[in-house]
């Protein structure tokens, strides 16, 4: 039993003793890390990134990418911020147009990779581009303001806890997004595209279908993650969330999904999550600037996919 | 390299490989097979697919490790660490499909990895000059500064040739060089052969097509289910006695067919074309028949089963399955027909190696086993061993990846898939490749079965004795079409032969 424990769930088990490790150094080092108040208070960055991280769990296991979300995270806010304050469009609505605006950019990423049989890194390499330098268009240097009454998300917290509204959605997205991978026909699909994608079709899978419903999923993904943004940050602007894609695939791969296709876990991904965010948030505190940060994450991603591609040869990919 | 090499004697052994065996995983490919090839002499290695012939080409041209059994070089043990250290060493393969590079010039793709260079730079005169001489030598005209694209597999298979005399190769080994090639270009290919004869090269020539071994070949051995069943001279054999050589092997461990019990017409398919794989492909096959699609390899067989299945696009014709008629289906839409194919690669196409066995035995029915999309992995691991019980499965348990079984065990979970759909009409290609002999057996017992209990079976197979003693009728492709239908009573190895091969059978028995 534990050795199967072990086989089928190596990666996670590395992530959740990572993540130990890399708490209990930060809290000795600072020990405002023992303080939940602060914990939840600075968690509210990464919900953001968590929300992606739950599509981009479904798009690695596919054995896809998609490069493109925080891109179109960043679309959709200036979108929806200009239609709201140039052609009076109601807040309110923002809520339903959001998810909507993302997944139609995100079919479209999906019709490339799955019509124009093109690979999903150039598909998305491009469209990061483009989606980004369509927001810059809109936008400009400019920020478009959040309507007031939506403003302010993460500060609403459930009575008498320290659980904010986007970390209570992230655990209920997280619960939903679980079940579909590992309960659900279409979750076992997924991972077998991934696992070999002309066996699925072999086997009567409809890998075409599977591959826009995926992109669109990511797509909508970055819509709801554009409205937490947009809702913390009080502002639209075209350059939101860039370099975050760096922080959702490191999660994603260090939690144990096999950057190959095939195998990965919600519970892995979230782990990781919260690795990357105690990485980071430790190094801050501990007054490490922020593009060394950045080169410490790059890192943990080079280690976690080299771990994946050892996985993956032992399980004889 | 450039000290004109003097030819050695004419039929000295050039290279010998004794007692060569090998294995893939537990499957035994080659048994203690010797044989030698001399300077002068194109040696030909003869045998059904899957014989082995292709195998020991392979281990030859350093390409496999024999398991056992020893390779020598002009009387000295040689050890080959891969193709590039045998072409050093003067033993050079010429592929059916020439890797070539085809935006670089014929000159660089001969020299290619090796150019010759001047002061660290490539002397592009004297490689251009260099790759001109080996041509000729081949008795070739090419453009050497011409880019390789667009060139016949015929004109890159001599750019390959003429790589091999600029290593200053003592041993050409050709694997299937000439399945794609026409009739004219086999006959230059066939002169060519002569020169490189004349100037002392030891040749193994593996191929199917019986007058071309002939016409070509000097020395004939024949393999037979990784054994090497007899070497002999040319002018001491003919035709038959080589066919017989390589079929007539011990029939009795094949199944009993039994007397067949037709139903109605499952699968019609009429017209069905897709350009340039097949053309114009009708066909049908009654409840309870087992049709054999017998032809060479590249006849078209596995594309028409995967047009039938709907795994690619047909450019006109259409398919009915007990009345249903697919037009531009897909594989989701021929099982709901009642479709099932067992694809012929069973580690890229059959199953999902690292995942266990219940997960790729249940793959085919999940959204039947689905309530509102979710699966019970119960209810999956029950139905999975429906399929594994009735097909005796050997395993420890299900919840082994199926990647841990042999290839009979796991053709059988995969045919066990199927089932488990209750599938009307059965598409089996080449049902037992890389399968031992006793999982065969059973496989055969299978799919007698199967069609006793009114499947419709359609059976593509290069294996002639399981063809003739599994089918109700046999129709053979060539080309891309059906060329020849045969009943059980009339079917033999040698008209099936003559057929796919496009001899007439006197030529074939002559």
């Amino acid at each position: 039993m534990i050795t199967r424990i072990r086989s089928r769930f190596g990666p996670e088990i590395v992530a959740v003793v990572l993540l130990i490790l890399a708490f209990g150094f930060s809290a000795f080092r600072e020990p405002r890390f023992l303080d939940a108040e602060y914990l939840f208070d600075r968690s509210t960055l990464y919900m953001e990134a968590g929300i992606l991280a739950l599509s981009m769990t479904f798009v690695i296991i596919a054995g896809h990418i998609d490069l493109s979300v925080t891109s179109i995270l960043a679309l959709v806010g200036a979108i929806c911020t200009t239609l709201v304050s140039k052609y009076g469009l109601p807040p309110a609505a923002m809520i339903i147009i959001a998810p909507v605006v993302g997944g139609a950019l995100g079919a479209l990423n999906g019709l490339l990779v799955s019509k124009g049989k093109l690979p999903s890194l150039v598909v998305t390499l491009a469209t990061m581009a483009l989606f980004r330098g369509v927001a810059q268009i809109l936008l400009g240097d400019h920020s478009l303001p959040m309507p007031k009454e939506l403003v302010g998300i993460h500060k609403i917290q459930l009575p008498g806890t320290y659980f904010h509204v986007p970390m209570v959605l992230l655990a209920i997205l997280a619960v939903i997004a679980a079940g579909v991978l590992h309960r659900t026909v279409w979750g076992r699909w997924v991972t077998a595209l991934g696992t070999n994608a002309e066996a699925a079709r072999h086997a009567g899978i409809p890998t075409g279908k599977i591959l826009i419903q995926l992109f669109t999923l990511s797509g909508v993904a970055a819509g709801i993650g554009s409205m937490l943004m947009l809702s913390r940050l009080g502002v639209a602007r075209f350059d939101h969330a860039r370099g975050l894609e760096l922080d959702v695939i490191t999660a994603v791969v260090l939690g144990g999904a096999s950057i190959f296709g095939g195998r990965g876990t919600v519970f892995g991904t979230i782990t990781a999550l919260g690795l990357v965010g105690v990485v980071q948030t430790g190094m801050g505190v501990a007054g490490v600037k922020a593009e060394v940060q950045v080169a410490v994450i790059g890192l943990l991603l080079i280690v976690s996919v080299l771990f994946s591609n050892f996985t993956a040869r032992k399980r004889g990919r | 390299m450039s000290s004109p090499a003097v030819s050695p004697a004419a039929g000295a052994v050039i290279l010998s490989a004794s007692h060569i065996s090998m294995r893939f995983g537990p499957v035994e490919v080659l048994a203690d097979i010797s044989v030698e090839l001399r300077a002068g002499e194109v040696h030909a290695l003869l045998g059904e697919n899957g014989a082995g012939k292709s195998t020991l080409a392979k281990i030859l041209a350093g390409v496999y490790k024999p398991v056992s059994g020893k390779l020598a070089l002009l009387g000295n043990e040689i050890s080959l660490s891969g193709p590039r250290d045998a072409a050093a060493k003067g033993i050079a393969l010429i592929h059916q499909e020439p890797l070539t590079f085809p935006d670089l010039s014929v000159a660089e793709n001969i020299f290619i990895g090796r150019q010759p260079t001047k002061a660290g730079r490539i002397d592009w005169a004297k490689m251009r000059q260099d790759a001109e001489k080996y041509l000729s030598a081949l008795g070739v005209t090419l453009d050497v500064s011409a880019p390789v694209r667009g060139l016949s597999v015929a004109d890159r298979q001599m750019i390959e040739l003429a790589s091999a005399l600029s290593l200053d190769a003592k041993v050409l080994i050709l694997d299937e060089t000439t399945a794609s090639l026409t009739p004219g270009e086999v006959k230059k290919l066939a002169a060519v052969l002569d020169r490189l004869k004349a100037e002392g090269k030891a040749i193994a020539f593996i191929g199917h097509r019986m007058e071309e071994i002939f016409s070509i070949c000097d020395r004939i051995s024949v393999l037979r289910d990784g054994l090497k069943v007899g070497e002999t001279l040319r002018t001491e054999t003919n035709v038959d006695a080589i066919l017989r050589w390589m079929v007539g092997r011990d029939v009795h461990h094949l199944v009993e067919r039994g007397e067949p019990n037709l139903g109605d017409v499952a699968l019609d398919v009429s017209g069905l074309t897709r350009k340039p794989r097949f053309a114009d492909i009708s066909l049908s096959v009654k409840a309870g028949e087992i049709v054999g699609l017998a032809g060479l390899v590249g006849a078209g067989r596995t594309d028409v089963l995967r047009a039938i299945f709907g795994l690619d696009t047909v450019d006109s014709g259409m398919v009915t399955v007990t009345g249903t008629t697919l037009v531009h289906h897909d594989p989701a839409r021929a099982m709901e027909a009642g479709v099932a194919l067992v694809p012929e690669d069973r580690q890229q196409h059959g199953v999902l190696m690292p995942q266990s066995i219940w997960e790729n035995g249940s793959l085919a029915i999940m959204p039947r086993l689905a309530k509102f999309g979710l699966v019970d992995d119960k209810t999956a691991r029950q139905k999975s061993a429906e399929g594994t019980q009735r097909l005796a499965v050997k395993m420890r348990d299900d919840e082994q990846a199926i990647r841990e079984l042999s290839g009979g065990n796991q053709q059988k979970v995969v045919i066990g898939k199927w089932l488990l759909t209750n599938p009307k009409v059965l598409l089996l290609d080449e049902p037992t490749r890389g399968i031992d002999v006793g999982a065969k057996a059973e496989v055969h017992r299978v799919i007698v079965e199967l069609a006793q209990s009114g499947l419709a079976v359609l059976m593509v197979s290069s294996d002639l004795p399981e063809v003739l003693a599994l089918s109700d009728r046999v129709l053979v492709m060539r080309g891309g079409q059906i060329v020849s239908t045969f009943d059980r009573k009339d079917a033999t190895a040698e008209g099936i032969i003559a057929a796919a091969s496009g001899a007439t059978l006197a030529e074939v028995t002559a």
